[in-house]
């Protein structure tokens, strides 16, 4: 409505701006787990996500290495080495000291190229390229200890995703999500196409009280079936399996599909599906050279919703599914497995989130239009 | 077997099964059971189409019917009888969920989500909606916006943990009271009473972008002449919004609310990943399930409940639904 006269200038700035800071927050927590799935644990422990394109002051403690004790022409014992090099900190990429201490307490208590005195008196100088002498009067037991500081660069790393992937488990998990999602979004579309073709285009009575009772069930709640349908699968000896959440996942489904299906059925030209019965076709021919291809959209947008759904979903998978390793979808994983043991391991928190997420936010981008033709078929007329 | 390959095979099966049943199902009933020849064509044909729609239903009604109609009646009767499931004791579990704090916390902090998530998440999403309705990069903005729709609730409490982690080094609330120069770092879902609303923030979060979508739908819906009739007559941005277009969006704006409120009273997972229920977080649907696998009779008890709670958006929907149907 840009033409619209008195609509102008002053409000657009405003406009644009508060819609500017919306969409930030909204976006800010989860650029926050993207950025953290790619930092190491040290880095996430010591500086927010926020500060990780900007190089970090970390502390490290190293040992002066007994072999380069020598004793110089004045009778003083002299250690010799590089901080930076030496020792197995693990330092690429970091060419400068920024500071070096005596103790834990303050490891950046003196500034490169001075000389400090340890408690035991001998004299450290730490120079910023990392090159150090330690000077005592009496031969050294023991290797002495250095603390420095150091800005490390900022660096990503997909450390945290090889530990998920390889070590947590999370590779097997993404597997079975796949199993339970593909055919818990296919089996749904066909049952309800038939049903809701029945629905839209053919006359009988009871019609309407059972699309009345599609929109019963649309709402009722999942938390009913879990007792009862748990209880009749292992009566009827599928259990907690696969096949039984599948099972789920397509009587689950099926309400808003046929609802949505039907919604969209009706909105058909009705010329061409009477012209083609006119000319002899059957209602299963008709439904099949006819309805079914136009309805494509909607199938599509129903399916990206099951998809969405059964790969989002905790619930059912919980209740469905056996409680073992082999079996767990990956929201199970993270639930149960990884918030337990892992709960302090943001890095590897953040990394199998993402995992999880991944597929559907792809599937989201990529078929976005599918997905909101389909909300709006199901809510607005 | 591997699940990956029982997964195929079950599509291929499913897939046949169910094209086999209708392809062969309609043949069976033209030529076998009705078949238009004999002594009567014309009224075997009308009897095969009288039956036809129950042919193209009936896997519906059968898979909808065992696992959404009848676990309605199933889990009321099992929520008749105590934890083993053999002894009938009538009301018991529903007294004994009255009886216990933890439910009637559930129950009012599910009335709070009830109030607050439906009513935030469809004003913000009208928000979001009219404003990108003018801007060139509206498109991007909604898309941003709607994104979190994809995420799964565990995703998403994940995501947000790294907001109220507490610690200002990787939470983002503490971070920036550090900033601002408060104390100690604060756990935002241990605060009595107001953790409850940081939990609905994630909900909120998730919602908003649905009911952008479709409020900005029903927005462009409303026809020019109101608005332009409206500024002819000197009415300011404002009073467009409140007087002409949202009276008009009314309808949507009442759907996306009570979808919205059915799924509040559905979600466990975001209450489960954060707070595990502590802290006075509960609400229904996570309470039920720290009985499931433990006391089936008070899992169901609770599930009852929660239809009880559903029940008047369902007949509302119903109600709705038929209207449009005339």
């Amino acid at each position: 409505m840009d033409g619209i006269a008195g609509q102008k200038s002053s409000l657009t700035w405003a406009v644009n701006i508060s819609v500017f800071v919306m969409v930030v927050l909204w976006l800010i927590p989860t650029v926050g787990l993207l950025v953290s799935s790619f930092r190491t644990p040290d880095q996430i422990a010591r500086t927010g996500w926020w500060d990780a394109a900007f190089p970090v002051k970390q502390a490290f403690r190293t040992e002066a290495s007994m072999d380069s004790l020598k004793q110089a022409a004045d009778g003083s014992w002299v250690f010799t080495g590089n901080v930076l090099k030496d020792g197995h900190n693990k330092l690429s990429g970091a060419d400068a000291v920024s500071a070096f201490g005596i103790s834990g307490f303050k490891p950046a208590e003196f500034a490169p190229g001075k000389t400090a005195k340890m408690r035991d008196g001998s004299l450290l100088t730490v120079k910023r390229d990392g090159s150090f002498t330690v000077t005592q009067t009496d031969k050294p037991e023991y290797a002495p200890r250095i603390y420095f500081q150091v800005a490390v660069p900022p660096s990503l790393t997909l450390q945290n995703y090889r530990e998920v992937l390889f070590a947590d488990g999370m590779g097997q998990a993404f597997i079975n999500t796949f199993t339970v999602t593909i055919p818990a979004t296919i089996i749904p579309i066909l049952i309800a196409a038939f049903a809701a073709y029945a629905l839209a285009w053919m006359d009988f009575p009871g019609r309407g009280l059972l699309i009345a009772a599609i929109v019963g069930l649309l709402v009722v709640p999942l938390q009913l079936a879990l007792v009862p349908l748990l209880r009749l699968h292992q009566d009827v000896g599928i259990g907690q399996s696969f096949l039984g959440i599948w099972f789920a996942h397509t009587g689950f489904g099926l309400p808003l599909a046929i609802y949505l299906l039907r919604n969209y059925m009706v909105g058909l030209p009705r010329d061409i599906i009477e012209s083609a019965k006119v000319d002899g076709a059957t209602d299963f021919q008709v439904f099949r050279r006819i309805v079914l291809p136009l309805s494509f959209p909607a199938l599509a947008s129903f399916a990206i919703f099951q998809f969405l759904w059964t790969w989002n979903d905790l619930l059912v998978a919980k209740v469905f599914l056996p409680a073992n390793t082999d079996t767990k979808v990956m929201t199970v994983k993270i639930a149960d497995d990884l918030l337990g043991s892992r709960g302090g391991d943001w890095g590897v928190l953040a990394s199998a989130a993402f995992v999880s997420i991944a597929v559907p936010l792809i599937v989201f981008f990529a078929l976005q239009k599918y997905l909101v033709r389909g909300l709006l078929a199901g809510s607005v007329k | 077997m591997s699940p990956l390959l029982q997964g195929a095979i079950t599509i291929v099966l499913g897939v046949g099964g169910c094209v086999a049943y209708f392809y062969l199902s309609n043949i069976l009933l033209d030529t076998v059971i009705f078949p238009a020849r004999g002594r009567d064509p014309g009224r075997n044909i009308n009897r095969a189409n009288m039956v036809r729609p129950w042919l193209f239903l009936a896997p519906a009604i059968f898979a909808a019917g065992l696992y959404l109609a009848y676990p309605v009646f199933g889990s009321f009767y099992r929520s008749l009888f105590n934890r083993d499931g053999n002894q009938f004791i009538g009301a018991g579990n529903y007294f004994a969920l009255w009886g216990d704090p933890a439910f009637r916390r559930a129950l009012l902090n599910n009335f709070l989500w009830v109030l607050v998530v439906p009513a935030a998440a469809t004003f913000l999403g009208l928000l979001a909606a009219q404003l990108t309705d003018r801007l060139r990069w509206g498109n991007i903005a909604k898309s941003l916006i709607f994104m979190p729709m994809a995420i799964s609730f565990v995703g998403a409490s994940l995501i947000w943990k790294f907001v109220y982690a507490n610690n200002s080094q990787i939470g983002l609330i503490n971070a920036i009271r550090a900033w601002l120069g408060f104390g100690a770092p604060i756990d935002p879902l241990q605060i009595p009473f107001w953790n409850n609303f940081f939990l609905m923030v994630i909900l909120i979060w998730i919602q908003t972008g649905f009911a952008m979508v479709i409020l900005s739908a029903a927005l462009r819906g409303i026809p020019e002449e109101t608005v332009e009739a409206a500024v002819i007559d000197g009415a300011n941005p404002f009073q467009i919004f409140f007087r002409i277009k949202v009276p008009q969006i009314m309808p949507t704006i009442m759907v996306v609310w009570t979808t919205i409120t059915i799924l509040v009273l559905k979600i466990f997972d975001i209450v489960y990943t954060t707070t595990g229920g502590n802290f006075g977080t509960q609400i229904l649907p996570s309470y039920m399930m720290s009985y499931m696998f433990r006391d089936d009779g008070r899992a169901t008890a609770v599930a009852m409940v929660i239809m009880v709670v559903v029940l008047p958006v369902m007949v509302w929907n119903i109600v709705q639904a038929r209207k449009e149907l005339r």
